[in-house]
């Protein structure tokens, strides 16, 4: 009864992380859907879609890629090492 | 010329202000207050000699052209950069663990450090850099004279033009050798080199963002406006060819990669994997802001620019033409910076290509045996790095001086990328792949190659450059599915299109077959499972405390391949051998280069000698691949050790099986021949009495008038052969109970100088042969022996007898020597004759075997019995052809074998 | 004086009962008991009649017997073999190797002496 709830809340971190880790994935391949999305508008001098509206799509899907990328980059953590279960990682060297 | 004089000045001014922070930056780091030197914006901003002068000048005209198409080489990186949990992660990881040096080096390590894929690799990155330094030279020049045509000062122009490209390749290879090849860092990390192009990175976004705010706030009336003159304009309708913008989105992503300068920047001087978490949002973001006003840049260009003027000077000449040469300086700076920054990091990542991968192993083959001392060495590579920089930025100004710098220079960019493009397949299957193969990997890529050449690059010189109209038109040699821009006669697909979708794809198809087919060596085993494993490690690299711990571990590794116990042995061994033999129990060896050595080579016998090097040398060199990975690769390798070998033990068990089958073929059959010979032999000693006994009673019955004596000597013989017919018998049928282990020993206590003297007497008494001296030393013969006396006096009888009826001595002496130990005794009975031929020794104790030419009486059992009887009593018989006489030992225990006496069978014939 | 008959037989006592029996008949019997130089001794005796052992010690009778028949003059010479080792195979060597008669030990004496009679008629 006394390790059960700390068992459970790191399960549950785990569990996050993992899905921060699936979300990272994703994000490329939801970011290359979009970008190749403008493959299927009309084009043409005549009828093809005005230069503005691409403009406004592209660089809004890559504004809300980059504050995707941006609010993962915090969240998403590297495995934990098992040998030494998470410690802070040893001081690097004198290049760094 | 007050402008251009203004320009110079400004343009040295900046150029000695980069010399200056490069400066700072390398002292800094040497006195170790570099901190500040690597952090994760100046990563990000290194990045960003992706966008060089062609994206900085080109980007504009791209879009002045062909309207939205150019925003595809900013989406292929940012895709590959947000995707960094994917990919990049594990290409930095790579490079840390592995010390990479370079793309050539990543492919050549990943697949057995092959140096010919390195050159192969490095000869591909020349090819396609070459040119790409020649467009940042080009756009140097061209902005130059844009200044100078602004300013109608055509006379100088074409002077200053000659002259300036020379200047910059100059003033580029001083400062690349500079910072570039200061010292020889074992991580390959320019401190300078980095913080003067993440300036550079700056002032370049700087100057792009000026001419942006200045063309949509100045000249434009705002957002809303320009959006309204972008629709009015000739681009202002969505036109993109779908083919080309998705392959442009991939190459420019694949370009990303493997561009030697990207990777540069990217893996190789890259301090801390952490900062990619930074990069994958602020790269994008940089791209982001780069392409933001291209499109409103060229439209403004477009709407106010005679049409005469070259759309890839519009960042320069929009704002010349509005008479701010302030942010026109500015915006040359922009693009000089771009410039340069390529220039420099493209010079540096070649020269370390072709000093290590072309130049060094050919010094080192041309001074075999010279380069023993590593100062030596190390000369040598500053040297070839500096001629390599010196030699990549001439080849770039040479290109660009015979291809005129004419706008055929303009398509360069993407038919370097798609060049690059080709090591994607390898750079992939190295990765992820464990199956891809160092000669997969040649062939791949040597086809990739190949095709790009014969498809994009040779014909991208124009007709008749070095492609001849009929090869372009009827194919080579006249196959028209061979024509180069429309392979297999498909035709009608741009030529860029067309010449990515066919390299790249024949590229992979013959990397996997070939891969699939071929077999790795086990270096490039090792290195693949480091690869493709790299990111089932430890973070980065663990600092070895102590040199235990080493050892530890080279022990569990050793265990794995050797065996638990043969490793511990190995180990307890060399613990003695450093402690001169007086190790504590479960000390471990320290690991001295001698203990190395020696477990290198005793691993090498399982695992080849190269492996065993590479893991020794990865445990001990503190190199950050982690213990866990080689502990996978040991593991595959005991499975195929354990696999090998049980398909030995099976193959041994089956010869071992038909070894047995065949003894057992070869013990019947000469048992067979054995009966036969046994029985033709007693049917011979059986008849050969009988014989004379029934002749001489026919004699006796039939003949009348035999005199008396003749009958007395007939009788006689009668008798003596019946005699001796008996004791033929009687000695068949005692082999034959000794032989089938039915004998019932009397065992009991006795001494040996009892049964001698019962032996002696025995043997003297009876037949007519010629009495024997027997010398005997009874103090040596009072041993207390518990044995059958009866059976051990049958054999001294049998030793006396023999030496009686065949020593052929005048005077036939027979010594007796005992000697005994705790274990048994032995009794030598040796004579004085001529002993016993030297052929005939060894068949002595056979059945029936008669050395001796003269009949003796006996049956030829006599030694036989002996040998058997030694048996039962759990001793032996020997002949010791040492001596001139015969020597016979008799060896026996103090106490018979009560098991043996009882015992089943011996021989079980 | 009768026929020559010359006896080459290792046992002492064989040879003593084949002499005592054929020279009752008539015959001149000479002895030998070696192997190795029956050759010279047949050669020596010139015998009208050759009683031979296998079993004898130096060389076998069927070797004797064989380097005895590529002589010219010793052809036609009668030859009775006798052996202790009764096999068919032992009755077959002896033919080959040129015997005029095979006769198994212990033999009868009345057999052995009609051999001779047969074999070199008087």
């Amino acid at each position: 009864m006394n390790g059960s709830p700390r068992k459970m809340f790191v399960e549950r971190q785990t569990y996050r992380k993992r899905r921060m880790q699936d979300a990272a994935r994703f994000l490329p391949v939801i970011g290359l859907v979009l970008f190749l999305l403008p493959l299927f508008w009309p084009r043409g001098p005549e009828d093809g879609i005005a230069m503005s509206v691409a403009i406004e799509y592209i660089f809004a899907v890559w504004i809300a890629l980059v504050a995707g990328a941006l609010v993962l980059s915090f969240l998403i953590k590297e495995e934990p090492a098992l040998e030494d279960g998470g410690a802070p990682e040893p001081p690097r060297g004198r290049n760094d | 010329m007050q402008t251009l004089n203004v320009l110079i000045f400004v343009c040295t001014a900046y150029a000695l202000f980069l010399f200056f922070v490069a400066f700072v930056a390398e002292r800094a780091a040497m006195r170790g207050r570099g901190k500040w030197l690597r952090s994760s914006v100046v990563y990000t901003l290194s990045l960003s000699i992706y966008c060089t002068a062609w994206t900085f000048y080109g980007a504009v005209g791209y879009a002045a052209r062909s309207g939205f198409e150019y925003v595809t080489i900013y989406l292929g990186p940012t895709l590959v950069m947000i995707g960094w949990w994917w990919l990049l992660r594990k290409l930095v990881r790579v490079g840390r663990t592995q010390r990479i040096t370079s793309i050539a080096d990543l492919v050549s390590s990943r697949f057995g450090k092959s140096n010919l894929l390195a050159v192969g690799v490095t000869i591909l990155a020349v090819v396609g850099t070459t040119p790409y330094i020649a467009l940042q030279l080009q756009s140097v020049t061209l902005s130059f004279e844009a200044f100078a045509d602004s300013l109608n000062q055509q006379g100088e122009a074409a002077n200053v033009s000659e002259s300036t490209a020379l200047w910059v390749a100059m003033g580029l290879a001083l400062f690349t050798v500079l910072f570039g090849t200061r010292n020889l860092d074992a991580n390959e990390r320019h401190h300078g080199v980095v913080m003067a192009i993440a300036v550079e990175a700056v002032v370049k976004l700087m100057a792009l963002l000026a001419v942006g705010i200045f063309v949509v706030w100045g000249l434009s009336g705002g957002v809303g406006d320009t959006l309204a003159r972008i629709d009015a304009s000739e681009i202002g309708k969505w036109q993109v060819d779908g083919g080309r913008w998705a392959t442009l989105t991939f190459l420019s992503a694949a370009a990303f990669l493997c561009l030697p300068r990207m990777f540069q920047v990217m893996v190789v001087e890259n301090s801390d994997e952490q900062h990619l978490r930074t990069a994958s949002w602020a790269f994008p973001g940089y791209l982001l802001l780069m392409s933001l006003f291209v499109v409103p840049i060229a439209v403004m260009g477009l709407e106010r620019l005679p049409a005469s003027s070259n759309p890839d000077l519009f960042v320069l000449t929009l704002p010349l033409s509005e008479g701010q040469n302030a942010l026109a300086i500015f915006s040359f700076i922009g693009g000089f910076s771009s410039a340069t920054s390529m220039v420099i990091v493209a010079a540096l990542a070649l020269s370390t290509m072709v000093s290590n991968h072309i130049v060094m192993p050919l010094w080192l083959r041309a001074n075999v045996g010279r380069a023993s001392f590593s100062g030596d060495v190390r000369h040598v590579v500053l040297v070839a790095r500096r001629v390599s920089i010196a030699g990549v930025v001439f080849l770039g100004y040479l290109y660009y001086r015979m291809s005129g710098g004419g706008t055929a220079l303009a398509a360069i960019g993407l038919i370097a990328f798609a060049g690059m493009a080709q090591v994607l397949p390898v750079l992939m299957g190295g990765l992820f792949w464990r199956g891809a193969t160092r000669v997969g990997a040649l062939a791949g890529l040597t086809v990739g190659f190949g095709l790009w050449g014969y498809t994009l690059f040779l014909p991208s010189f124009g007709e008749g450059a070095f492609m001849p109209r009929t090869v372009l038109e009827n194919g080579l040699l006249g196959f028209a599915w061979l024509r180069p821009q429309a392979l297999f006669g498909i035709e009608g697909i741009d030529p860029l299109i067309h010449a990515v979708f066919w390299s790249l794809l024949l590229n992979a198809i013959t990397f996997v077959t070939v891969s699939l087919a071929s077999f790795p060596s086990p270096l490039e085993r090792l290195q693949g499972a480091q690869f493709v494993n790299a990111l089932q490690q430890t973070g980065s690299a663990r600092s070895w405390s102590a040199g235990t711990a080493q050892t530890e571990d080279l022990m569990v590794m050793a265990q794995r391949i050797l065996g638990a116990s043969e490793a511990l042995q190995f180990f307890r061994r060399e613990a003695a051998r450093q402690a001169g033999g007086n190790a504590r129990p479960g000390k471990l060896p320290d690991p001295t280069p001698d203990f190395l050595q020696r477990l290198e080579r005793e691993l090498s016998g399982s695992v080849g000698a190269a492996t065993a090097h590479a893991m020794v040398a990865q445990i001990v060199g503190g190199a950050s691949v982690s213990v866990r990975e080689l502990l996978a690769v040991a593991d595959e390798t005991a499975q195929m050790i354990e696999y090998s070998d049980r398909l030995k033990a099976q193959s041994l068990e089956l010869s071992r099986t038909a070894e047995q089958l065949r003894a057992a073929n070869e013990k019947l059959t000469s048992l067979s021949v054995q009966k036969d010979a046994f029985l033709s032999q007693i049917s011979h000693e059986l008849r050969t009495p009988m014989t004379s006994i029934r002749a001489f009673s026919e004699i006796l019955r039939d003949t009348a008038d035999v005199s008396r004596e003749e009958k007395q000597k007939y009788s006689s013989i009668i008798h003596d052969e019946s005699v001796r017919l008996t004791r033929l018998l009687d000695d068949l049928l005692d082999l034959s109970v000794l032989e089938n282990g039915q004998v019932n020993l009397n065992l009991r206590d006795g001494t040996l100088r009892e049964a001698l003297d019962k032996a002696a007497s025995a043997a003297a008494t009876g037949d007519e042969s010629p009495a024997i001296t027997i010398l005997r030393d009874p103090e040596q013969e009072s041993i207390t022996l518990h044995t059958d006396f009866d059976r051990l006096g049958q054999v001294f009888i049998n030793l006396i007898a023999n030496a009686r009826k065949y020593c052929d001595a005048e005077q036939p002496e027979l010594t007796v020597l005992v000697e005994h130990n705790d274990l048994g005794v032995q009794v030598d009975f040796i004579d004085n004759g001529s002993g016993i031929p030297s052929d005939a020794q060894d068949l002595i104790f056979e059945k029936f075997a008669r050395v001796s030419p003269q009949r003796a009486g006996g049956a030829g059992l006599g030694l036989s019995i002996c040998r058997q009887i030694m048996e039962r009593l759990g001793g032996s018989i020997g002949f010791l052809p040492d001596t001139r006489g015969a020597h016979f030992r008799v060896t026996l225990p103090m106490v018979a074998p009560e098991h043996l006496a009882e015992s089943k069978p011996l021989v079980t014939n | 004086m009768g026929k020559r008959v010359l006896v080459i037989e290792d046992e002492p006592n064989i040879t003593e009962a084949i002499r005592f029996f054929l020279s009752r008949d008539g015959w001149e019997v000479f002895a030998h008991s070696k192997g190795h130089d029956a050759l010279e001794v047949i050669a020596h005796r010139k015998p009208d009649l050759l009683i031979l052992d296998v079993m004898l010690p130096g060389r076998s009778g069927y070797e004797i017997l064989r380097d005895l028949r590529e002589q010219p003059e010793w052809t036609e010479l009668p030859v009775l073999m006798l052996t202790a080792r009764g096999q068919a195979k032992d009755r077959e060597m002896a033919a080959e190797a040129g015997a005029s008669r095979f006769m198994t030990k212990p033999f009868s004496n009345s057999d052995i002496l009609e051999a001779v009679r047969e074999l070199a008629p008087v």
